[in-house]
C-alpha cells in the first residue's frame, strides 16, 4: 500500500507541476513582450534603471540590455538579432551603409574628466587643451612645467615627473577624449588621432574605468581621465578645462548640459547621417560657448525607422518599443541626475520627438 | 569475440538458451554505446578544426593585407595610418612567462619534493588540498589581488630596496610603477604553481620504491636519495615545466591587470609596463570598430593558439614518456 501511496503522490506532484508550467508558459506568451538591447557599457546602468522602473509602470513589457560595449551592440544591431543597440559614438559611414536607415536618438550625456593624485592638492587644478596635449604626448614631463605654473598661479606643482594613465581597453570613454586632443593639437591628430584606442605614445594602460582609478589612486604623481559618473561616485579628485570661450570650467552636470545646448543647434535629423555629430568637434571653435564643459558627448540609442526589417517583429512589439524610447527620453530622464548621467537639454529632448516620430512598421507611423 | 571472452557474465550463461536474447541486446547496447562514445571523442577534434578554421576565416584580411610583417611589425596604430604588427606582444608574452617560470618552477618543485618525499602523508595531504584549491582561484580573482595588494606592497617594500642593491644593473633601473613586467611575471608565477606542483608530485610519487630502498642501502643520505629521485623524473620535470609555461602564456585577465599594458617592442627596465598577446585581445576586441582591426585581433589569437598548442604538445609528449618508461620499470 505504502507504494501505491507514494506512486500516487508523484504523479499528483508531476500532473500539477506540468499543468501549472504549461499554465505559467501560456499566460506569459500571451502577454510578455521582451525587448532585446545591447551595446555600450558606459549608458548600462542608466538603462537597467530604465528597465526596472518601466517594468513597474508596465508589467508586461520586459526590457533585456546587455552591456557588451559599442562595438558589439552596432554589430548586433547590423545582424538584425535585438530590438536596440546603444553606442557612445554614432555610426560612421561604412556603419551606416550595413545598417541603412538607423536612426539616432540621444538619450543622455557623458563628459570625460581629468583626475589626478597630487598629495596635498585639491580639485581644481586648470588645465588647456594644448597642455594636455602636450602631456599625453609625453613633451610635458614635469608637474611644475612653465605652462603648468602660469595657469596656476597660488597652486605649488611639485617637482616631479607627471606619470601618465589612459585607458588600455577600447572604450567610448577613449574615443571622446581622443577626438577631443585631436581637436586641440594638430600633432596629436596627424600622429595619434582618434579612436576607442589609439597607439598612445606614452603612459601606462589601465583596464576600465576602474582599472585608471585604481592605478591613478595608488600611483603618487599621476595623471589619468575617466568618466565623470565614474569620478563622481568614488569622490575623485579632478582638474578644470579650458574651453574654446577661454575659461576654466568645472566639470559638472551643469557644465555638461549648457554643452549640449550648444551642440543641439545644429544636430541633423534623426534618419540623416550622424556621423560628423560631436559635441567635442563642435564646442572646439566656439569661443561663444560659455560656460560649457569642452569634453562632452551624446550617448546614442540606435533603432530601424522601419521595423518590419526586424525579424519576428509585430505591431505590438513595435509599439512597445516606441512607447518605451518615448518614456526613456522624457520621464526616463527624471532618474538620471541620482545616477550622476546628465539630463537632456529640451530641445535635445524636442529633436528626440520628432525622430521618434519617423518610426514606421508596415509603413504605418507608429506614435502620432 | 574479443569482447565476449573479456566478459565473464556472458561466459557463464553461455548455455542458457534464455541468455541468447539478452546476448543480442548486450552487442546491440555495446554497439551503441562505443558509437556515442566514438561521437563524443571526436567531437574534440571537429571542435579544434572548427577553432583553427574559424581563426584564419576572421584573420584573413589581415594576414591579406599585412603577411608575415604582421608578425615581425613593431608598430600597433589602430586610429590614424591602420598599421598591424604583433612582435612587441610576443616578446611580452614569451618574457613574462619566462620570468613566471624562473620564478614558480624553483617553488613548485620544492611543494612537489615536500609532498612526495618529505610531509608525513595527512599533512601531505592537507596541502595537496591548498595547492589544488589555488588553481581554482579565478584569475580575476588574482587579478584584483594584483592591482589591491601586490602592486602596493611590492611599490614600498619590495622594489625601492631590490633598486638600491641592483640599481647598477639597467634591468633594475627607471621609474617604480608597482605594475609592470615584474609584477607580472610574479602574478603568473603563483598562477602556474598549482598546476606544475601537481605533476610533480605525481612524478616524484612514481619512482619506484626499489630504487630508492637501493639507493638508501647503499648508504645514501635523505638529500642523495632526493637528487636520484629528481634525475630519475628528470624527463617528466621539464614536461611540468613547459606546461607550466603554457598556462602562462595563454594567461588574460590577471596579466592585463597588472603589467601596465604599455605597447613597445622591449621595456626600459623589469619595472617598466608591457603587453601580451592575450591582453590585448582582451583590451580591445569588443571596441574593435573596423573590419581590419577586429581581423588583426582574430590574427593575435591564431598565433596565440598556435604557440599554446605548440608548448602544450610539447609537454604532453615529454610528461608521457617519462610516466610511461618509469611505470614500465616498476612493472619489472
Amino acid at each position: 500500500m505504502k507504494t501505491i501511496y507514494r506512486i500516487a503522490i508523484l504523479i499528483a506532484i508531476i500532473a500539477i507541476t506540468i499543468t501549472s508550467a504549461f499554465a505559467y508558459k501560456h499566460l506569459t506568451i500571451k502577454q510578455t513582450i521582451t525587448l532585446n538591447g545591447a551595446g555600450a557599457t558606459f549608458p548600462f546602468p542608466l538603462i537597467d534603471k530604465w528597465a526596472a522602473e518601466y517594468h513597474k509602470i508596465k508589467p508586461n513589457i520586459q526590457i533585456n540590455y546587455q552591456g557588451i560595449g559599442s562595438g558589439g551592440g552596432i554589430q548586433q544591431h547590423i545582424e538584425k538579432t535585438i530590438h536596440f543597440a546603444a553606442s557612445d559614438a554614432p555610426l560612421t559611414e561604412a556603419q551606416a551603409e550595413k545598417a541603412p536607415n538607423t536612426l539616432h536618438i540621444p538619450i543622455t550625456i557623458g563628459g570625460v574628466v581629468l583626475i589626478y593624485n597630487l598629495p596635498g592638492i585639491s580639485k581644481g587644478i586648470r588645465f588647456t587643451g594644448e597642455i594636455l596635449a602636450d602631456i599625453y604626448l609625453g613633451k610635458i614631463t614635469r608637474w611644475n612645467d612653465e605652462k603648468l605654473t602660469a595657469i596656476n598661479p597660488g597652486i605649488s606643482l611639485p617637482d616631479k615627473p607627471i606619470i601618465v594613465v589612459h585607458r588600455s581597453d577600447g572604450s567610448g570613454t577613449t574615443f571622446i577624449w581622443t577626438s577631443y586632443l585631436s581637436d586641440v593639437s594638430l600633432e596629436w591628430k596627424e600622429t595619434v588621432g582618434r579612436g576607442t584606442s589609439v597607439n598612445w605614445p606614452t603612459g601606462l594602460g589601465g583596464k576600465g574605468n576602474d582599472g585608471v582609478t585604481a592605478l591613478v589612486q595608488q600611483t603618487p604623481y599621476s595623471i589619468g581621465y575617466v568618466e565623470f559618473t565614474y569620478a563622481k561616485k568614488n569622490n575623485l579628485t579632478y582638474g578644470y578645462v579650458q574651453n574654446a570661450a577661454g575659461e576654466f570650467i568645472e566639470p559638472s552636470i551643469e557644465s555638461f548640459a549648457k554643452a549640449a545646448e550648444y551642440a543641439a543647434v545644429t544636430l541633423p535629423k534623426g534618419d540623416e547621417s550622424w556621423s560628423k555629430v560631436s559635441i567635442v568637434d563642435s564646442l572646439a571653435n566656439n569661443t561663444q560657448a560659455y560656460g560649457a564643459y569642452p569634453i562632452v558627448s551624446f550617448s546614442y540609442i540606435f533603432v530601424y525607422k522601419e521595423l518590419n526589417v526586424l525579424p519576428n517583429m509585430d505591431k505590438a512589439t513595435a509599439k512597445a518599443l516606441v512607447d518605451f524610447l518615448w518614456w526613456a527620453v522624457h520621464d526616463g530622464q527624471n532618474y538620471a541626475v541620482d545616477l550622476y548621467y546628465v539630463p537632456l537639454p529640451s530641445s535635445v529632448v524636442t529633436h528626440n520627438e520628432e525622430t521618434i516620430h519617423l518610426i514606421t512598421f508596415n509603413g504605418q507611423q507608429i506614435r502620432r | 569475440m574479443k569482447s565476449l571472452q573479456k566478459n565473464p557474465f556472458i561466459f557463464s550463461n553461455l548455455n542458457n538458451i534464455k541468455s541468447i536474447s539478452r546476448l543480442k541486446n548486450y552487442f546491440k547496447g555495446d554497439d551503441i554505446f562505443k558509437l556515442v562514445n566514438a561521437l563524443f571523442a571526436s567531437s574534440i577534434f571537429l571542435l579544434l578544426g572548427l577553432m583553427v578554421y574559424e581563426l584564419i576565416k576572421g584573420s584573413w584580411l589581415s594576414i591579406q593585407t599585412f603577411g608575415l610583417n604582421f608578425i615581425v611589425g613593431t608598430k600597433w596604430d589602430p586610429a590614424v595610418s591602420k598599421v598591424f604588427g604583433a612582435l612587441p606582444l610576443i616578446l611580452g608574452t614569451l618574457v613574462t612567462s619566462t620570468i613566471a617560470l624562473l620564478i614558480g618552477i624553483p617553488i613548485s618543485l620544492g611543494v612537489g619534493l615536500a609532498l612526495s618525499e618529505y610531509l608525513p602523508k595527512k599533512i601531505g595531504f592537507i596541502v595537496s588540498f591548498f595547492v589544488e584549491l589555488l588553481a581554482a582561484v579565478p584569475s580575476v580573482i588574482y587579478g584584483l589581488w594584483g592591482i589591491f595588494v601586490l602592486i602596493p606592497f611590492l611599490r614600498h617594500h619590495v622594489y625601492p630596496y631590490l633598486q638600491i642593491v641592483f640599481g647598477f644593473i639597467p634591468l633594475f633601473s627607471g621609474t617604480i610603477y608597482g605594475g609592470g613586467v615584474l609584477t607580472g611575471g610574479i602574478v603568473l608565477a603563483i598562477m602556474i604553481i598549482p598546476t606544475v606542483s601537481a605533476v610533480m608530485r605525481d612524478l616524484f610519487s612514481i619512482v619506484p620504491i626499489s630504487q630508492r630502498e637501493a639507493i638508501i642501502a647503499l648508504g645514501a643520505t635523505k638529500w642523495e636519495t632526493t637528487k636520484i629521485v629528481i634525475s630519475y623524473a628528470r624527463s617528466g620535470v621539464i614536461g611540468a615545466v613547459i606546461l607550466g609555461l603554457g598556462r602562462a602564456v595563454g594567461e588574460t585577465m590577471a596579466i592585463t591587470m597588472v603589467i601596465g599594458n604599455k605597447f613597445q617592442i622591449w621595456p626600459s627596465s623589469l619595472f617598466d609596463a608591457w603587453y601580451t598577446m592575450a591582453a590585448i585581445i582582451a583590451n580591445e576586441l569588443l571596441e574593435a570598430t573596423y573590419d581590419l582591426y577586429i581581423s588583426a585581433l582574430i590574427n593575435i589569437g591564431l598565433i596565440l593558439l598556435f604557440v599554446t598548442l605548440i608548448i602544450n604538445i610539447l609537454a604532453r609528449l615529454i610528461v608521457w614518456r617519462t610516466l610511461k618508461l618509469t611505470r614500465g620499470i616498476a612493472r619489472e
